[in-house]
Formats: C-alpha cells, sequence, structure tokens
C-alpha cells in the first residue's frame, strides 16, 4: 500500500507524520503537493495537521478548495482511504468528507498537552486493532478542536458506529474532567459512514517514539495499516 | 516633518544629537535631506549602532574551536556540533512593542528571531522565551501576559517550531515596561551556511517575502527610548505579524539557499531595507542601486523614507549570481511568494536609492553601520548608592519564622515558583516529534537531531533579582545556573547568546549595572569555556516616573548530547531511592524569593557563589551523569531546596522523607538561593559507587533522606504537604489570575 502525505501551504507536522510513517512504521509513503495534479498511485492519503493557508478564515476553510482536495474528494468517494489529523480532520469536515464541525476550544485557548483517549468503535481500519478498554496517550495541540455536531448527527454517527475515539480521563472514564476542550460526547475522533474517511484531533505521530517518551500511538497506526493492508 | 524646520532640528526630532548632525554633513560633505537624515537617525539608533554598548560588548569572549560565525559577524551565531552539522542560535528582545501592543510585540519578535536562524540556511528546531512582567495582581500585568503569551502560541505554533522551554518572572520594577525575549536555535550542515554580504558588481538585488507596508517606521529609534505616557503615539511603530507568510518564508528561502546561487542574504529587522542593505554592503565594501518603485508595496504613493524605514515583517533582502534571476523567481513563485529585483550591486560603497527616476538618498554604506561610521560612546558610570547599602544586609536581621510550613506553602504558590503551566500549554512544545522533555522534564530543554544520536539542551537563564543586587555577581550567576541546567540535562555547555535588558545608559548608575553584568559574563564564560556567539543589547527599558526595570542581562545557552539517550531527567524515580545534595549548604538567604517577597526584605547582596566552586560541582554532575551512578538531578534554584525537593517529586506523585543540617539556620537550609547545590537520587546499590566517585572528586555532599511511596513530603520527621496537595497549590496559582 502506497501512502501519500499532502502538503499545504501552512502545514507543519507532515514531516513529523512522514517521519512516523517511513521510520517508525515502516510504509511506504511519499509527500504531495497542494498543487498536484494527480495522487501518484497512492491508496492512502493523509492530510497532516498545521496551520494551511493560516487557517486565516476558519481552520482547513480554504485548503478545501485547493487543486489536490479535488483528488483526494474524488479518491474518497471511490472508497480510499482518508485520514486527516488534526488541521487535516478539520480539512475533511471543511471538505464535506466527514460530519460536524471543529470549534474553537471551550478555554479559547490553544492547548497543547498529552490527552487522554479510548477507542469507541471497533468497526473502522483505525481502530479496528484496538482494544476499547485500553487508554491511549495522545498529545493535542489544537485552538480548534470542539467537535460539534447537532442531536441527529449525533445519533446518526452512534447507529452507524462512526465514534472511533473519545477523550477520557487517565483512568478510561469518559467524564468532563478528561474532555479538556470541550467536545460534543466527548469526541475525539470519527469516521464516514462508508468508514474509508477518518479523521483525528490527537497526533498519533508523536506518540511512536521511545526517545520522546511515549509510544501509545503505534497501535493506532498498526490497527490501521493490519486492517487496510488486507483490503487492498 | 514640517517643513519650517531647519535640518538640525529635523535631525533632533528624530532622536539624533546635534554632534551626530554635525558627523552626518562631514561624511555627505553636504546638507543631508530628510531621506538620509531618517536613514541615519535609525541606523545610527542605539537597537542598530550598539554606539553606547559596544565598547564594552568587544570585551566578551568570542572563542571556541567550535565557533563557526563570530558574534556580530552574521545574523547569528554558528556553533559546530560535529558529524557536520551546526547549531545556529540566538536570543532578541521585543520589548518596547510588546509594551504597547504585547499580542503583535510579541508574535513578531518570534518571527524576527527565527528569520535570523533561518537567513543562516539553518532550519529552526525550538524556541526558548524569557519573559518578565509587574505585578501579577495588576490588571495591566494580566492583560500584558495573556497578550504576549497568545502572540508567542498563534506565532510560533503556526509557524510549527515547538516552544520548548522558557522562563518567566514577575518583578513590580516591570510594571510599566515587560520584557520580551525569544530564543530560537537551528540546525544546518557546515558548509551550506548563507552569509549576510553583498558583492559583485552588477549581480542582481532581491526583495522576498511580504509587500512593505508602513508599519513599524521608525520601531529602531522608539526601541531606542524610553517608554513613557506618550509612548502610545508611537503605536505605528509596532510591527504587524504573518506566521503563514513566515513558514512559506523558511521554506522558500531555505530551498533557495540549497541552490549555492545565492551571494548574500539577510532578513529584514529593525530598521528594514536601509539596514539590510546597508550592513549586507558594508561587509565587503561593496554599494547598492535600488529602484524604490520595484518594491512592492501594501499601500501607494508610499515616501522614500517609509519604504527605506518599514519594519513589515516576514521579508528577506537576497543578493544572487547574476543570470541565477530565473532560478529563484521560480522558487519563490511555488511558494507563492513576491520575489521582485529592486536594485544591482556596485562596487562603489556608496547606497544609492532611487525613485520616480530622481536619487532620494545617496549615503556610503559603510558609515551606517556598527564598526564603520556609526557613533561609538564611552558612556560614563556609576556605583549607586543602594550598592553599598545592600550589602550591609546580616541575615541575624531577621527572625527565623517559627511556622515553616507557611513559608513553604508561600512558596509554592508565588507566581515566580508555582508551575507555569497556564503559559506553556498554549505553546506547542511537541511539533517537530524532536522534544524530549515535554514528556520526561529535565532542566535544560533536550531536542534530538534526527539522523544522528545527538541532542541540543538549551536553556535561558537569568535572575534579575541577584543581578540588581550586585550585577557583576549576578551575571556570572546567571550564566552559571545556564551552565548548570545543561549539565544537570546530561548536556557540556558550548556557547551563549545574550539580551542585554536595562534602563537608560545615559543615567551612570544604570550603566554601571551594564559594565558590571558586562564584566560577570565575561569572568564566568572564560571559566565555562562558553564563548558569547552574540545577542541583542535593550536599553532604555523604564518608565520615566517609576525607575528601570531590573537589569536583566538574559543568557541563553546551548549545550550538546553526545548521545540522546545520556539525557538526565529531574524527577524522583522509585520510592526508596536516596536523596543526596551536592554541593555545600549555607546560612544563606541573600537575594532569596523567601527574604524577598515573605520577609519583604528587598536590601540584601546577590546569594552566596564561587565560580570555581560552581564549576568543580558541575564537573562531579557530568561524571556521574556519564557513570550512570545517578537517577536524576536537579539543580537548587528559585525557592531553594525544599521546591527543588517538590518539583523533583511531583512528575511521578512520589514523597521524600529528609532530613536538615542542624548546622544552619532552618529557612536557610530549605528555602535560602545560595548556589552551586545540585539534588540528586541514587538507587541504594549504587550508593557506595555514588559516594567513592564524589570523594574522588572532591564534591561535598549529603545525604538528605529518600523518596517515599506515599505521597508525603517529610521533613525532620514533620510533614508538610502531600505530594498531590502541594502540585495542587503550584498548578493553581497562574490559572488564579488569569483565567
Amino acid at each position: 500500500m502506497k501512502i501519500g502525505v499532502v502538503i499545504f501551504p501552512g502545514s507543519n507536522c507532515d514531516e513529523d507524520i512522514f517521519y512516523a510513517l517511513k521510520d517508525a512504521m515502516k510504509q511506504d509513503v511519499v509527500k504531495l503537493w497542494h498543487k498536484d495534479k494527480d495522487l501518484h498511485g497512492c491508496d492512502f492519503i493523509v492530510l497532516p495537521g498545521g496551520f494551511s493557508y493560516g487557517d486565516y478564515l476558519r481552520s482547513g476553510a480554504i485548503a478545501r478548495f485547493s487543486p489536490v482536495m479535488e483528488l483526494v474528494v474524488e479518491h474518497a468517494q471511490k472508497g480510499g482511504y482518508v485520514l486527516g489529523i488534526c488541521n487535516g480532520f478539520q480539512i475533511l469536515t471543511e471538505a464535506g468528507l466527514l460530519p460536524g464541525a471543529l470549534l474553537h476550544n471551550k478555554s479559547q485557548k490553544f492547548v497543547c498537552k498529552n490527552a487522554y483517549i479510548r477507542p469507541v468503535s471497533r468497526t473502522a481500519a483505525l481502530t479496528a486493532g484496538l482494544n476499547t478498554e485500553q487508554v491511549f496517550k495522545i498529545p493535542v495541540a489544537h485552538g480548534e478542536g470542539r467537535y460539534f455536531a447537532s442531536d441527529e448527527l449525533l445519533k446518526e454517527l452512534h447507529d452507524n458506529d462512526q465514534i472511533l475515539f473519545k477523550y477520557c480521563d487517565e483512568k478510561g472514564e469518559w467524564n468532563e474532567a478528561g474532555n479538556f476542550n470541550g467536545s460534543a460526547e466527548n469526541i475525539a475522533g470519527i469516521c464516514n459512514k462508508q468508514k474509508n474517511v477518518f479523521g483525528m484531533m490527537p497526533h498519533p505521530e508523536r506518540a511512536v517514539d521511545r526517545q520522546l517518551g511515549n509510544t501509545d500511538g503505534i497501535a493506532i497506526f498498526k490497527s490501521l495499516f493490519n486492517f487496510t493492508n488486507q483490503m487492498v | 516633518m514640517s517643513d519650517q524646520s531647519t535640518p538640525l532640528e529635523t535631525a533632533k526630532k528624530l532622536g539624533l544629537l546635534e554632534e551626530e548632525y554635525q558627523k552626518i554633513k562631514e561624511i555627505l560633505g553636504r546638507e543631508p535631506n530628510f531621506t538620509e537624515l531618517s536613514i541615519y537617525s535609525v541606523m545610527w539608533s542605539e537597537h542598530c549602532s550598539y554606539k553606547n554598548s559596544i565598547v564594552w560588548l568587544k570585551q566578551l569572549p568570542k572563542d571556541s574551536p567550535r565557533m563557526l560565525a563570530k558574534a556580530g559577524e552574521e545574523n547569528a551565531g554558528l556553533v559546530d556540533i560535529g558529524d557536520g552539522l551546526a547549531c545556529s542560535f540566538k536570543i532578541e528582545s521585543h520589548n518596547h512593542p510588546s509594551a504597547l501592543e504585547p499580542y503583535q510585540g510579541a508574535a513578531t519578535g518570534v518571527g524576527g528571531i527565527n528569520r535570523d536562524i533561518f537567513t543562516m540556511g539553518a532550519r529552526p528546531i525550538a524556541q526558548l522565551n524569557s519573559l518578565r512582567f509587574g505585578n501579577l495582581k495588576l490588571d495591566k500585568t494580566k492583560w500584558l501576559v495573556k497578550g504576549v503569551v497568545k502572540g508567542i502560541g498563534d506565532y510560533g505554533n503556526a509557524f510549527g517550531i515547538p516552544t520548548v522551554g522558557g522562563e518567566v518572572m514577575f518583578d513590580e520594577s516591570y510594571n510599566v515596561n515587560p520584557l520580551v525575549n525569544a530564543f530560537s536555535a537551528g540546525i544546518v550542515e557546515t558548509g551550506k551556511t548563507a552569509k549576510a554580504t553583498a558583492y559583485g558588481e552588477g549581480n542582481p538585488v532581491f526583495i522576498v517575502g511580504s509587500a512593505t507596508g508602513k508599519d513599524g517606521i521608525h520601531g529602531a529609534a522608539f526601541a531606542s527610548k524610553d517608554i513613557t505616557e506618550d509612548s502610545a503615539k508611537d503605536l505605528p511603530a509596532v510591527q504587524v505579524g504573518d506566521p503563514f507568510q513566515e513558514k512559506l518564508l523558511l521554506e522558500a528561502t531555505l530551498e533557495v539557499i540549497a541552490t549555492g546561487d545565492v551571494i548574500g542574504i539577510q532578513d529584514m529587522g529593525a530598521a528594514g531595507i536601509i539596514c539590510s542593505t546597508s550592513e549586507m554592503s558594508a561587509k565587503e565594501g561593496a554599494g547598492m542601486d535600488i529602484w524604490l518603485d520595484k518594491v512592492p508595496t501594501r499601500q501607494e504613493n508610499m515616501l522614500p523614507f517609509e519604504i527605506l524605514l518599514s519594519e513589515s515583517q516576514e521579508r528577506m533582502l537576497v543578493v544572487i549570481k547574476k543570470g541565477k534571476e530565473a532560478d529563484i523567481k521560480r522558487i519563490f513563485d511555488k511558494w507563492d511568494l513576491n520575489c521582485e529585483q529592486i536594485g544591482v550591486v556596485n562596487n562603489s560603497g556608496i547606497l544609492r536609492f532611487h525613485q520616480g527616476g530622481e536619487m532620494v538618498a545617496e549615503v556610503p554604506a559603510e558609515s551606517l553601520v556598527l564598526g564603520g561610521g556609526a557613533p561609538v560612546y564611552q558612556r560614563e558610570y556609576k556605583e549607586p548608592a543602594y550598592y553599598q547599602e545592600f550589602k550591609k544586609f546580616n541575615i541575624e536581621q531577621i527572625e527565623e519564622p517559627a511556622d515553616l510550613k507557611a513559608v513553604a506553602k508561600h512558596l509554592l504558590t508565588h507566581p515566580n515558583i508555582a508551575s507555569k503551566r497556564w503559559i506553556s500549554e498554549q505553546y506547542d512544545s511537541m511539533v517537530g516529534t524532536n522534544t524530549t522533555t515535554t514528556n520526561e522534564p529535565s532542566d535544560a530543554a533536550v531536542v534530538r537531531i534526527k539522523g544522528t544520536d545527538k541532542a541540543i539542551a538549551i536553556t535561558v537563564d537569568c535572575n534579575s533579582r541577584y543581578v540588581n543586587a550586585d550585577p557583576e555577581q549576578g551575571t556570572a550567576i546567571a550564566v552559571a545556573e545556564s551552565a548548570r541546567n545543561i549539565v544537570c540535562a546530561g548536556g557540556e555547555p558550548l556557547a551563549i547568546t545574550n539580551c542585554l535588558n536595562f534602563g537608560n545608559p545615559y543615567v551612570p548608575e544604570v550603566y554601571w549595572q551594564f559594565v558590571g553584568a558586562i564584566k560577570g559574563m565575561k569572568k564566568a564564560c572564560e571559566k565555562f569555556q562558553t564563548p558569547v556567539t552574540g545577542g541583542n543589547v535593550s536599553f532604555y527599558n523604564q518608565s520615566s516616573d517609576e525607575g528601570p526595570v531590573f537589569p536583566t542581562p538574559t543568557i541563553g545557552m546551548l549545550g550538546l548530547l553526545e548521545k540522546v539517550d545520556s539525557k538526565m531527567t529531574l524527577d524522583f524515580k522509585t520510592a526508596g531511592d536516596l536523596i543526596y545534595l551536592i554541593g555545600n549548604a549555607k546560612n544563606d538567604i541573600a537575594s532569596s524569593e523567601y527574604l524577598y517577597s515573605y520577609h519583604k526584605v528587598k536590601a540584601s547582596p546577590a546569594p552566596a557563589f564561587d565560580l570555581e566552586e560552581e564549576y568543580q560541582l558541575q564537573q562531579s554532575i557530568r561524571q556521574l551523569i556519564q557513570q550512570q551512578l545517578i537517577q536524576s538531578a536537579h539543580d537548587v534554584a528559585d525557592g531553594g531546596l525544599f521546591i527543588t525537593l517538590a518539583e523533583s517529586a511531583f512528575p511521578r506523585g512520589l514523597g521524600f522523607e529528609v532530613k536538615t543540617d542542624s548546622s544552619f539556620r532552618k529557612d536557610a537550609f530549605l528555602f535560602g538561593e545560595s548556589q552551586s547545590r545540585v539534588v540528586v537520587s541514587v538507587k541504594p546499590e549504587q550508593q557506595k559507587a555514588f559516594e567513592e566517585k564524589l570523594q574522588q572528586s572532591g564534591s561535598p555532599f549529603t545525604l538528605l533522606g529518600k523518596v517515599t511511596e506515599n505521597d508525603n513530603f517529610v521533613i525532620d520527621g514533620e510533614s508538610y504537604f502531600g505530594c498531590r496537595e502541594a502540585h495542587n497549590l503550584s498548578e493553581g496559582v497562574l490559572p488564579g489570575f488569569l483565567s
């Protein structure tokens, strides 16, 4: 499986995810430029974190109009895999590939720290191989990460088993204390109905390295690639 | 700018002295026009010319075998770290803009320092900042803190370089004039760096990046006068930052430098186009012809002096080899950035600026710059009366409080000592996936270099209370503390950059503080073999009604770990580990936070400090780390031994049981800030080897007690706090003031 990491102007976690996928996860991965006219044969597209186009209008709002996004949307509609992390998740909601929206954190401040998340659904590749009782310590770094969805949408997400991760406390409780940014129902990551497009605010690529003191992200990537490699 | 003024009157309004005006006339051989006067006024301002400081700065040590660029030669210092790599690093102030407009002032400070690093060809990998604010109870201080922190965060986070540490101190001396010092470090392959120079007749001169607007005009001159009530009128002198443009500029600049076709490149910071054209030209005796009509501008009909002096952010001046014009344009096009040829290099040594077919200014490049024609002054200095007064302090004047728990609580909840998490969590400390110390903290930030086994250790330090009490000793302590922090993190100190924040240099007592600081820095840098690679001087940090700020010579130090895995952390690891104090305890509470804010005694000398003793201590700590004889190391600093123990216990929620030494006053033992002390923890099975090692090296040590499981801080059998309770107290302070 060939993975393509899209670089938008203002992306700043592109090198981090590239490094994590190539060096830590030993995947075949290439970089795609936002002006690219094709996806260079990639089966799996990653939209990295950062501040695409400065995030000046609204996070992810401009990136969705970039040339490469037309191709990404087409790829997703044909069932191709897409993962958006942080700003990538924001872009996917702006592009309509994932439902809901990401609003300013309830503190109205940017926050960078280790968040705790626990898997919910195991019907999608990102969480299929994870234990839903296990707590993962994954870094977050965002100012606009408060997941918002209408009641109807939340019901739909439940009905279709689209909720992948929820914020929890250190012990795994899905409570107020763990929900540092005020997301609806503690939601940290979701997928689309077809389960080929994933978005999450936490950065698993920042947690694959013993030298940085956190390797909790490895299991998430393993789950993803074990599942998707079987499919491709 | 009234047409009625004589040239001399105009010169004075622009901040030039009469003697400087006469010197300009002499250089030009005629009356300068308004544009030329504006040029000299910014280039000869303290901010650009260092005219009141350079005599002393030249005394600082600059050499070591690792130095690849010496102080002042390039945009930032450059230090060889082996394996064909070099680290470029620097610290700079953005105090005056931040005092008026904290958000933009701080943000553009971050932008400016990073440009200094990537114009060298180095990719920034980590940032620090050193901040000083007034009394946190004041609404104005809260406004400044929130604005500065958000400005640093928004710029640095979007730019995508992690902010991995820093320091914050609150004191009333900063009520009017906060200090915002930003540090950045980057990595480059040796031999692939770029220079800030211009040569070769006919070589094209490009301006790249953002368009030029009317922001920041006379910013350098503004930074060179006192902050007063009238300062609000200088608001247009504050620049506006755009981190998105900076990120694009970073990528495009590194790509252009990699072509090998760049003759020279310099970022546009203070004094904009005029500063970069003159400094680059003067380097090798060149000149330039610049057509100002070609500069992309944000507003129409900008006047020549506005274009020349504009401090619009995210711009660079680039001189490339003739014939490579299309290549540079292609790269900047890729990143959707402006890239316009605005002139050519000439061999005359003269800068000629043209607009609308006319020559609007003609000045010798050399005459504008430091080391060339810029004035150099010896300022008068005088020991202030307080210095001897402070020395009269005797610990006997202070009665030892009966309730030391109350003192401990006071210190834990003092904003200078309490957790800075409210601030640090607003900065992305992990982007780049190289920061090892977010999850496993050390006394210095440790950032690995991918593709090697190495890491750099970086820290910024200055206890300005000590410097105020004794500039020479206090500054030597600042250097020593930086080195101690690097050493406690497992690194070898390599070099420093400095940010010298002082009051008005024309006040002899203020200048005395500056001179003392330079002497102390020189002495300490020579001892630790950490030459000064550059930095910046910020005078006029004072308000006309409230006197100068504490003298604050912030030290930014670079250290190296050959193996990132040899990093040492500050946290106690396991219950049962033994806790030792390495270094001598002393009956000293001078200039401690305890004396200053608990007893409210402001008059005392700097804490006890001996450079030789400090050096020996650091050598011992390095050996203990190399031989893997300790589990943690944390230096004794603000708040004294008690705070050090608490900070080592917090990360893993452990407790400790320790005994004090009855040959010292208990308050001095627990809360005194005498220097050259480090708390380490040791596995019981390594106790013998550890003690033998220290006996060999001759470093004094004391067994204090042990790490415990039971979450309790116990001193001499008395329980002070639970670890969680103490931690919560510490964590609650800044949110209590700011949320």
